[in-house]
């Protein structure tokens, strides 16, 4: 019996304790959003937020997720609300789509630990994911709509506290 | 009653065994509500002969009595933007904005085939050149029974009624939507032909209009192959012979049926599938399989031997695909002869979502869910998804319905059925809805690859520094050679020793005006399975060319981009691409310090692309800083789309370039996951400036044709930079 947090909800599941998260995720959860692409931890389709860091949920066994807080791509947001994701729809990014669950979630654990990043450090916290077809151009420019999105409703929120 | 394309999920019967969930997941792709309107009356009637151009409109649109209008896209969405851009074509006609239509992934069915013998398959960068006349006389006509339908119940002529914004409009300004009239309209016959819209009134076409798919892209709630099917769908994973030609001799079962959650192990014609509860006890008990294979004659078949056969089918002349002029008196000239080599490897597709498809088979009844890119062939031996599907569960056709669903990635790996096959001979044999998923490694080590290639050059300067005579002469293996028998056994004849256009398209076609001209091509039968890989032969061919030709112009000591142009003065839009890339590069103007910039350029699938890398040496290592990309690819449907095809295909193109690699070794594939067929990620990837030049042509493709010039506009620049000639892919810059 392994027991945390998804997506704001608590789950107790009896499965197999080896069994990858992100199986667990898509097939006992059927949450499908996030994605199976190389099972070894080299492509981040399977990326999702544990205790707010970016982890391949295919590297973690869901006994290690215990006590833990997992937010996978549906739990970002009610209807796709979370900035990254609005700046994902204004820049257009997904061509497939397959890989961008996984990016998106990246691209949040990067926003939340350096809200204004340089290309340089997108170039360094988005190399984990791989997309084929080669959005990274529209990525880019995503991620830096992003900041500007977050910053925006920062200093919105900022304002009204001063009221 | 067999005709599904009216109820894609089929019928009652069925729908009860699903979950909630399933049913929500089939409902994304499935239609919903009434379905009345200027199509519905027609699909549910007699199957539209695909020669009847005058059915075909219907089975493309559907507007229902609450005013949705649904598009029916039969191309498959693998991330070129199908299920916008058509859509966008419709509209256009349909007198509505996009924003009022959404889009449904249409069933396997012949009213979906194309002029590619009937086929309902994406490939090619077909998809809007087959669809722009068709999509658009969908909604012209649809758009002309609706006008009819207002001016009958206002008692005007039809000439008197506005259509506009999804609305007829009443001369005196009165307006009846579309949901108004689609009952009307559908009692009304569908005409012959009506006019379209002039290119200059375009309001839809040519917008770069927001995607349909891209916000449950962004939501994950967009459902690939991976994701599709009942939610109680077992999933197996099968043992395939790791060698090519390889057949099973043995297999002992023991070792995965003890794998917890493991039930079953079945032999199919691919290979062994173990059945299981999940992805991770079906993966854990293919690998705990004992099998016995067969190698065959290949066991020892590696990249040496490979190399030489092709060596020594090129020396030879093999089948002449172009000839111009007096080569053999030009060459057997005492004149001094430039020659090159040229060497390509295998490559993967590598589609972020691996090959899988689930199938389920009951009562005389095949259900596929596939994401793949060639639904349906009728007419063709093999056929497409449908036709597989059926004949490997052992069912009819017209008892099997296939559900496409988003692609994760295509890149011409899904126009083969290996994987629905498979899928659907396990269903027929097992109870229950079943998915076969390929673990990366399977997907791997068993795709149908890029034909390598090797090319050997000669040519002969004029006392002008531009060629006089040009020998090409092309080895590799033959797609259409693997694929002919499987389709007409008899045909295959046609091919033996002959051409085969798959891998001599933009060499055969090499625009360049060269008096004496000579293009072979010899075909090499080796076992490794070879199929379509983004821009096929053009992906070889325009690497060899661009780079052959960029060596005649630095031996001539001209400028690249001058001397190429010089060599296209009857070939404009060539030299259009080409003039839009260089000035927009400031190809005049020396590169900034440190680094240089090489051009190429290809038609292929209809476009013209020109592109400028630039790049350096950093530590040691080749980096692309920028690329400008000019393409006139006719008409555009969708400008954003556009662009970012272009960036897609620079990428791809890309990666193939600094790493892509399938080598060969024991007559089986040694790579297996990105580990060791690595893709070029976020900090490889080069700023990208696309230009659109303008032009009137019909559309052309734009899925693949970005993807050809990438690779020479980058050697040629390494080469302006350090004098190394890359001769062999991937760059190696020792």
């Amino acid at each position: 019996m392994v027991k945390f947090t998804l997506n704001g909800e608590v789950q107790e599941l009896n499965v197999p304790s080896a069994n990858p998260l992100l199986w667990v995720l898509r097939e006992s959860l059927e949450l499908t959003g996030t994605k199976f692409g190389c099972g070894i931890g080299q492509c981040g389709a399977c990326m999702v937020l544990v205790n707010g860091q970016p982890t391949r949920s295919c590297q973690m066994p869901i006994s290690a997720a215990e006590g833990s807080e997992v937010i996978t791509i549906e739990g970002l947001s009610e209807k796709g609300a979370h900035p990254v994701q609005e700046a994902w729809v204004e820049e257009q990014v997904p061509q497939c789509g397959y890989c961008q669950s996984g990016q998106i979630v990246s691209a949040v654990a990067l926003l939340a630990a350096n809200p204004n990043p340089t290309d340089e450090d997108i170039d360094g916290a988005m190399s984990s994911n791989i997309c084929r077809c080669g959005t990274y151009p529209a990525i880019r420019r995503a991620i830096h709509r992003a900041a500007g999105i977050q910053e925006q409703s920062a200093s919105t929120d900022d304002a009204g506290g001063e009221e | 009653m067999n005709d599904q394309l009216g109820d894609p999920i089929e019928g009652g019967g069925i729908t009860k065994n699903l979950s909630r969930r399933t049913f929500v997941k089939i409902g994304v792709l499935a239609g919903t509500g009434l379905t009345l309107g200027v199509s519905y009356r027609v699909i549910k009637g007699p199957a539209a002969p695909p020669t009847d151009a005058a059915f075909a409109p219907s089975a493309f649109l559907r507007i229902d009595v609450d005013g949705s209008i649904t598009v029916m896209v039969a191309k498959s969405e693998m991330g070129q933007g199908v299920a916008t851009a058509l859509p966008q074509l419709v509209a256009e006609e349909l007198h509505v904005p996009l924003s009022q239509v959404s889009f449904e992934f249409a069933p396997a069915h012949p009213a979906y085939g194309t002029a590619m013998g009937g086929m309902q398959l994406t490939g090619g960068s077909t998809s809007i050149r087959d669809s722009w006349l068709p999509l658009r006389k969908a909604g012209a006509k649809a758009r002309w029974m609706l006008r009819e339908a207002a001016a009958q119940r206002w008692g005007i002529a039809p000439d008197q009624v506005q259509m506009n914004e999804g609305k007829a409009v009443h001369p005196d300004g009165s307006k009846l939507a579309y949901a108004q009239l689609a009952s009307a309209a559908a009692l009304l016959d569908v005409p012959k032909d009506v006019p379209l819209r002039d290119p200059s009134e375009f309001r839809v076409i040519g917008m770069p209009a927001p995607r349909l798919d891209v916000p449950a892209k962004t939501t994950g709630e967009a459902i690939f192959g991976m994701d599709a099917g009942p939610s109680d769908t077992r999933v197996a994973v099968v043992a395939r012979s790791p060698v090519f030609g390889g057949v099973l001799r043995a297999f002992d079962p023991t070792g995965a049926l003890e794998v917890h959650g493991v039930d079953e192990v079945v032999a199919l014609q691919s290979g062994i599938a173990v059945i299981a509860d999940g992805y991770v006890a079906a993966k854990e008990g293919r690998d705990l399989l004992n099998v016995e294979w067969e190698d065959g004659e290949w066991s020892t078949l590696d990249d040496v031997e490979i190399l030489d056969r092709l060596k020594e089918a090129a020396g030879q002349d093999g089948a002449t695909v172009r000839e111009e002029g007096d080569i053999d008196s030009v060459l057997s000239s005492d004149r001094e002869q430039i020659k090159a080599a040229y060497t390509l490897p295998y490559l993967a597709h590598a589609t972020m979502e691996p090959m899988n498809c689930t199938a389920w088979v009951r009562n005389g009844q095949c259900t596929v869910w596939a994401p793949t890119q060639f639904q349906n062939a009728p007419g063709i031996v093999g056929g497409g998804a449908r036709q597989v599907a059926a004949k490997a569960a052992g069912v009819s056709p017209d008892n099997t319905v296939v559900h496409t669903t988003f692609l994760g990635g295509g890149f011409g790996r899904r126009a083969e059925q290996d994987f629905v096959r498979e899928a659907a001979e396990l269903a027929g044999k097992v109870d229950g809805p079943v998915k076969v998923i390929w673990a990366r490694e399977d997907d791997m080590q068993h795709d149908f690859y890029r034909p390598a290639s090797y090319h050997e050059f000669s040519a002969i300067l004029g006392v002008d520094g531009m060629p006089e005579a040009w020998r090409h002469q092309i080895a590799s293996q033959s797609i259409l050679q693997r694929m002919v028998p499987s389709w007409v056994p008899g045909f295959a004849t046609k091919w033996a020793g002959s051409s085969d256009p798959t891998s001599t398209e933009g060499a055969q076609d090499q625009p360049y005006h060269i008096p004496n001209m000579r293009v072979t091509y010899s075909r090499v039968d080796l076992p490794i399975p070879v199929g379509f890989w983004r821009s096929v032969g053009h992906t070889q061919n325009a690497f060899v060319v661009e780079s052959f030709i960029d060596e005649l112009a630095n031996l001539a000591g001209q400028d690249p981009y001058e001397y190429r142009r010089d060599l296209l003065k009857e070939h404009p839009r060539h030299r259009a691409v080409l003039d839009a890339v260089a000035e927009a590069s400031e190809w005049a103007s020396p590169a900034p310090g440190g680094r240089a910039r090489g051009i190429a350029v290809a038609e292929s699938f209809g476009s013209f692309v020109a592109e400028v890398a630039e790049v350096s040496i950093q530590n040691g290592q080749l980096r692309v800083h920028k690329v400008w990309c000019a393409i006139d690819c006719g008409m555009v449907v969708n400008p954003s789309i556009v662009r970012a095809q272009m960036e897609s295909g620079i990428v791809y193109g890309l990666t193939a370039a600094f790493y892509g690699r399938i080598n060969i070794q024991g007559g089986r594939v040694v790579q297996s996951n990105f580990h060791d067929y690595q893709m070029l990620r976020m900090r490889d990837a080069p700023d990208v400036e696309v230009i659109l030049v303008p032009s009137q042509e019909a559309p052309g493709g734009v899925g693949e044709p970005g993807t050809p010039p990438i690779a020479p506009a980058v050697t040629n620049a390494l080469f302006s930079l350090t004098g190394l000639r890359i001769r062999e892919l991937p760059i190696q810059l020792v």
